[in-house]
């Protein structure tokens, strides 16, 4: 009884959960006349994939995903690089003021990025560098808190005497950290990309403040354009809609048992 | 020999070595994160157009807003009432949909990615498939009150409703708060449960001595994250209401946003900004501080070293 209520109470909120983006992709194979039905078609007589292409075509899309994956690769190689580095040096050496700096590190996630956008945004435009890509791309090579906070967890799970073998046989810091703990850690580096990969992808208000120019426009900014032109062509917006979901989406799918064993949970304990 | 020179040189301390390690941080806190915080505060004592000459005012721009502004506190009134809704909402469901994901069904984890998917999309795709759903024309959310004979509203068009449609649009993407707290669950030792079931102690007690208590550590992270992501809402409100209507949705986020950005008067943004900082670090302080009295910490001597802390 207890057990079949609790199915009914998962499958009721699974439904809630998952129904936007079925309506989206419904929305989005529908034809003109199937949208402004009442009542509304749940079931299009035809699913015009075809919709999608005609979609990608209106705006120039290619550039805006260009500029996204330029922004997401780039981006996410110097965060698992830099991230793992400060993470290595925190979980593995003692001196003078570490808890100190570390204590800062935890502290500055709780920074309201608008406190900071408007000083980034002069500054980035003291540099030059508003209307490029350089301020979605440079700040994730020096690390951000989270991510050296969740490896540094990591590391410390990881026995202290494999360091002191390889240090015995002569290896040095930068040998233990790039042979030994790089490949250890892979686990936590692929939640750290998965997190960091959405984070950049999804991210709308970065690319809104520094970039000015459409051809510098990143697909979020792209698909909030297309529908400030568009605001009718709903068909079309939801093509787009999905097409913006369906990297992360997919990412979140293979990454899936990284996210899902509970590093995240049992890394806010430690 | 060689143990002789490598404890000779652990004695002397590691050096340059962390240093290098952690200097990636520390000079991307400097540069992003410490320099434009200084920088802002700076700020917030100028008139300070985005072009032109800019002029020190002490503390007028901070006079100014608490007392000539009734925008600001419109918008900090707005922002605050969505918090009061989203947050308890937010740690609640998540509460109990981590709960019953830990009952250990079949297909959990089905269920469980279900609940978590509309975590991974953008705020901008969030409030694509929003703004339809509660389209008063051909939205789905009405058609389906309609069914049940409820005459929904104008959600998006109506003062009264906006801020409870973002709410409730915030609310899809609850799935990380959730996580956080299904993996606070799972570390409750099950010996617990059924040393009280032993006793007979019944599952609401169960519910309210054991897990929540165990829970602790973890519902204090969720309601701190939950406040600072509340307060910061600012996409959207930015892209779903623009504000609207009647500016019953524009938020403390998008009036600092605007200020900056439309009116550039970043010297006022900038001393607006602090006070966001300001009562998010407040509040934060006051949940950690209350937290004493309702949160326990198991084990709470840790070891600091790096070794295996």
């Amino acid at each position: 009884m207890a057990k079949t209520l609790a199915y009914g109470l998962l499958i009721f909120l699974s439904a809630l959960f998952v129904a936007p983006f079925l309506w989206t992709l419904i929305t989005a194979v529908k034809t003109e006349a199937e949208l402004t039905a009442f009542p509304p078609v749940f079931w299009p007589e035809t699913w015009h994939w075809e919709n999608f292409g005609i979609a990608w075509n209106k705006l120039p899309f290619n550039t805006f995903l260009m500029n996204s994956v330029i922004v997401v690769v780039l981006s996410t190689i110097g965060q698992l690089f830099s991230s793992s580095l400060v993470a290595f040096g925190f979980a593995r050496f003692r001196f003078p003021g570490r808890d100190l700096i570390f204590i800062v590190l935890l502290a500055s996630m709780m920074i309201p990025w608008d406190v900071k956008m408007i000083p980034l945004y002069m500054q980035f435009n003291f540099l030059g560098w508003i209307n490029t890509l350089k301020p979605l791309i440079v700040p994730a090579w020096f690390g951000e808190a989270f991510f050296i906070f969740l490896l540094r967890q990591y590391i410390m799970t990881i026995p202290m005497e494999i360091d002191e073998a390889a240090r015995m046989d002569g290896a040095n810091a930068w040998q233990i950290y790039s042979r030994i703990h790089l490949p250890l850690m892979m686990p936590a580096l692929v939640l750290v990309g998965t997190f960091h990969f959405m984070n950049a992808w999804n991210d709308y208000l970065g690319p809104l403040i520094f970039l000015n120019d459409q051809t510098k426009y990143t697909l979020t900014l792209g698909l909030s354009l297309f529908k400030g032109l568009h605001e009718q062509d709903t068909i079309s917006i939801a093509a787009v809609t999905i097409i913006l979901c369906l990297p992360p989406l997919v990412l979140f799918f293979v990454a899936q048992r990284y996210i899902m064993d509970g590093s995240i949970g049992s890394s806010v304990k430690g | 020999m060689a143990d002789v020179r490598s404890s000779r040189r652990r004695r002397s301390g590691p050096g340059l070595a962390p240093w290098l390690f952690i200097s990636p941080w520390i000079f991307g806190f400097v540069v992003f994160t410490a320099g434009p915080l200084a920088f802002s505060l700076y700020m917030s004592f100028f008139d300070w157009p985005i072009v032109g000459e800019r002029e020190f005012i002490g503390l007028d721009n901070y006079r100014t807003m608490v007392m000539e502004d009734p925008q600001f506190w419109e918008s900090l009134w707005i922002t605050t009432k969505f918090a009061l809704l989203f947050v308890p909402f937010n740690i609640v469901l998540s509460f109990l949909m981590a709960m019953l994901l830990n009952l250990g069904l079949k297909g959990t984890g089905v269920f469980r990615t279900a609940f978590y998917l509309p975590s991974v999309i953008s705020g901008v795709a969030l409030v694509t498939i929003w703004s339809w759903i509660y389209s008063s024309r051909y939205g789905l959310l009405n058609y389906l009150l309609g069914l049940t004979g409820i005459e929904g509203p104008n959600w998006l068009g109506d003062p009264s409703f906006a801020v409870v449609a973002i709410v409730i649009a915030s609310l899809w993407g609850l799935g990380g708060t959730m996580l956080i707290l299904l993996s606070g669950l799972q570390a409750i030792p099950k010996e617990l449960y059924e040393a009280a079931r032993i006793s007979g102690v019944p599952v609401w007690a169960q519910t309210l001595f054991i897990t929540l208590p165990m829970l602790g550590p973890m519902l204090l992270f969720a309601i701190i994250t939950s406040i600072i992501s509340a307060f910061q809402q600012l996409t959207i409100a930015l892209l779903l209401t623009k504000g609207g209507p009647l500016g019953s949705t524009y938020f403390f986020a998008m009036y600092i946003y605007d200020n900056a950005f439309k009116y550039f008067d970043m010297g006022y943004a900038a001393a607006m900004s602090w006070i966001m900082f300001a009562l998010v670090l407040a509040m934060s302080l006051l949940v950690l501080k209350s937290s004493a009295a309702w949160v326990h910490y198991e084990g709470e001597v840790k070891g600091k070293d790096g070794a295996n802390g």
